[in-house]
């Protein structure tokens, strides 16, 4: 117990720097800024829209989120109905 | 010359049957050697029919060269290469024989200038597959035996569509057809089971990741980019096609959500990466020709790379789940880095080969003012970033720590993926090369401002959506139910549903005779037992009684 316990105390500064919690703080302030920047291009560059709705601002943006909320959602409606173990063609 | 009646698939198939033969050192040199020959051999065709020959009465042509085939041919070459550079671990010889001669048959359909010789190298490329499927073990004996059932079965429908399309037409050339008569419509059912379109798209999530750490590599390649030729080649703008692939895109999206084998991640967006080519294809015209020409190169190449950052894994931790994986960045950077490449590539990320490829199918989409059909596309394109360029290296290079401290790969397979991790990027970076391979003369810039902050949005907003759904894809240890359940678990149901019913059946049946058996005994027993009426001692004084009577009774008779 006591070795388990000194190896959890050890690991925030020991392991990688990737998965420290205050690296993970930076990358997300990192990620949210580059995600700002690339809707605020939409000023800068020219859009030739086909069809109209993919002209509004920041189309790509909005359009790429909502369509995986979708997707996950309409998944975790279908995984309800037809998810089974994974053994369950094994018998 | 001569040298140029040789077909090149031909190349590859005899070193493949050479293979299991060789002492090692000679060995590698044929793997490494054979797929650069093939590779010349194509690079020196001239287009037409170089091979033509009769059989039976009907023309044969063997070899036929244009811009597409040799497309398909060079990437194959590509894949034949990589492919064996990454297998040299392989101990089973069986499999890269099998390997060889499955590659080796794809090119023989690519170049295949009639249907009877397509018909040929189709069935070869099924035996030989299901050999490769079924290297991978013992587990991996019933997925090969289902994949060749539904792959002999699409086998069949070539067969009769052929037969008919010859009897009708009297000609067997390969060319651009409408599904207008029966058997046509059979040849594009063949093409289609090929391509894992449904209803019968369960084969390859099924079978694929059965196949070794290797094996998979392969077979990820030929099957259904060879069914994407035959569609470009066989019918182009065929209209129904568009919603095979749409239907394709969304299948192979979800599936993958929702699964938690890392190799069948993959394996569904090779469903999901084909329905893109498929839509292209139905869209037809020359601008979604090339795109999914172009698609389908460079999806051979960041598809293996990804199955060979996985199939490295795999070697490496003998594990598969994303349950049991995670964490191995730390000890696996440069295998995590080369399947970030490849992940990054299936997204479509600006400066990878996906992003010059899959534009074109949606700029095709958007030019002939299929509203539904581009919008449709783009809303993949995020799904896809979603269920394969995020999910599959966050579950097994980070996601939690799962404790294990694996190694980097052998050098033959990391050499293996840098190669093809190079190539991505290459293509990505510089798409003259590949633009100058296609079919038709390309007008399209792929790096336009509007088109990469386009691009940029969707996919980095598709993160996003990631990492704060997190908590809902979660992965668990479930597998979730598709078409095959009907020649799975259907069959077993009904056996067992059958056999209940029967059981009930034959029960009441066997109560009813032994009922009846019973009640024969017992009357038996009543009539001749100890205590039967008609087993009963008689005493001698009874018998004389009953002749006093009767005679008695005669003298009555007599005397009246």
């Amino acid at each position: 117990m006591s070795e388990k316990d000194k190896m959890a105390q050890e690991k925030p500064d020991s392991d990688h720097w990737l998965v420290r919690p205050e690296n993970i703080r930076k990358l997300w302030i990192v990620f949210i800024a580059i995600l700002a920047l690339t809707v605020l291009a939409d000023l800068f560059v020219e859009h030739h829209p086909h069809f109209g709705l993919d002209g509004t601002f920041g189309f790509g943006a909005w359009f790429g989120f909502i369509s995986c909320v979708v997707l996950v959602f309409f998944s975790k409606a279908l995984g309800a109905l037809l998810k089974r173990p994974d053994t369950y063609y094994d018998e | 010359m001569s040298d140029f009646a040789l077909p090149p698939g031909l190349v590859l198939m005899f070193a493949g049957a050479l293979i299991p033969l060789l002492p090692a050192a000679s060995r590698m040199a044929v793997i490494l050697l054979a797929p650069v020959a093939t590779l010349t051999l194509v690079w020196q065709l001239p287009d037409g029919a170089i091979l033509a020959t009769t059989y039976l009465d009907y023309e044969i042509i063997p070899v036929s060269v244009d811009a597409l085939s040799r497309l398909f041919a060079i990437v194959f070459c590509i894949m034949a290469f990589a492919g064996g550079l990454f297998s040299l671990r392989q101990e089973k010889l069986g499999e890269l024989a099998a390997a060889f001669i499955y590659a080796g048959s794809a090119i023989g359909v690519v170049f295949a200038g009639d249907l009877i010789t397509v018909f040929v190298f189709w069935e070869l490329m099924a035996i030989a597959s299901t050999v490769v499927v079924w290297m991978g073990g013992a587990s991996a004996r019933a997925s090969g035996q289902r994949y060749a059932v539904v792959h002999f079965l699409g086998g069949v429908m070539l067969m009769a569509g052929i037969a008919g399309e010859v009897a009708t037409t009297g000609s067997t050339a390969f060319h651009a057809m409408e599904p207008d008569s029966i058997s046509r419509w059979l040849i594009l059912a063949a093409f289609l089971v090929n391509a894992g379109a449904p209803p019968l798209s369960a084969w390859l999530p099924d079978a694929y990741p059965a196949a070794s750490w290797s094996g998979t590599v392969f077979l990820s390649a030929f099957t259904t980019k060879t069914a994407v030729y035959v569609l470009l080649r066989g019918f182009p703008g065929a209209d129904i096609l568009i919603f095979f692939g749409l239907y394709m895109v969304f299948y192979g999206i979800v599936y993958a959500i929702l699964e938690n084998d890392m190799r069948r991640i993959l394996a569904y967006s090779i469903v999901n990466q084909v329905g893109f080519m498929v839509t292209a294809v139905g869209i037809g015209t020359e601008m979604a020709l090339n795109g999914a020409a172009a698609h389908a190169f460079a999806h051979i190449i960041y598809k293996a790379l990804l199955l060979m950052s996985a199939g490295s894994v795999l070697y490496m931790t003998g594990k598969s789940k994303c349950t049991d994986l995670g964490g191995l960045f730390r000890t696996m950077p440069l295998t995590a880095t080369c399947g970030i490449i490849g992940a990054l590539a299936i997204s479509a990320f600006p400066a990878t080969s996906g992003f010059v490829s899959k534009s074109m199918i949606s700029q095709a989409a958007g030019d002939e003012h299929l509203g539904l059909v581009w919008f449709l596309l783009a809303a993949a394109s995020a799904g896809v970033f979603l269920h394969a360029g995020i999910k599959f290296p966050w579950f097994v290079f980070f996601q939690k720590d799962s404790g294990m401290r694996p190694k980097e790969p052998p050098i033959s397979m990391r050499a293996a993926m840098v190669l093809m991790s190079f190539l991505c990027i290459y293509l990505g970076l510089v798409p003259g090369p590949l633009y100058a391979l296609l079919p038709y003369p390309v007008d399209y810039v792929p790096y336009t401002g509007s088109h990469v902050v386009f691009q940029l949005q969707l996919l980095l907003f598709s993160g996003l959506a990631f990492f704060l759904l997190l908590g809902f894809l979660k992965r668990t240890l479930t597998i979730t139910l598709d078409f095959d359940w009907f020649w799975r678990g259907g069959g077993r149901a009904l056996a067992r549903e059958f056999n209940w019913r029967g059981g009930q059946a034959w029960g009441a049946l066997a109560a009813r005779y032994f009922r009846a058996c019973r009640g024969f005994a017992e009357a038996l027993y009543r009539h001749h037992g100890p205590d039967g009426i008609l087993a009963r001692t008689r005493p001698t004084g009874s018998m004389t009684f009953w002749m006093t009577v009767m005679l008695a009774a005669y003298l009555v008779f007599y005397l009246s």
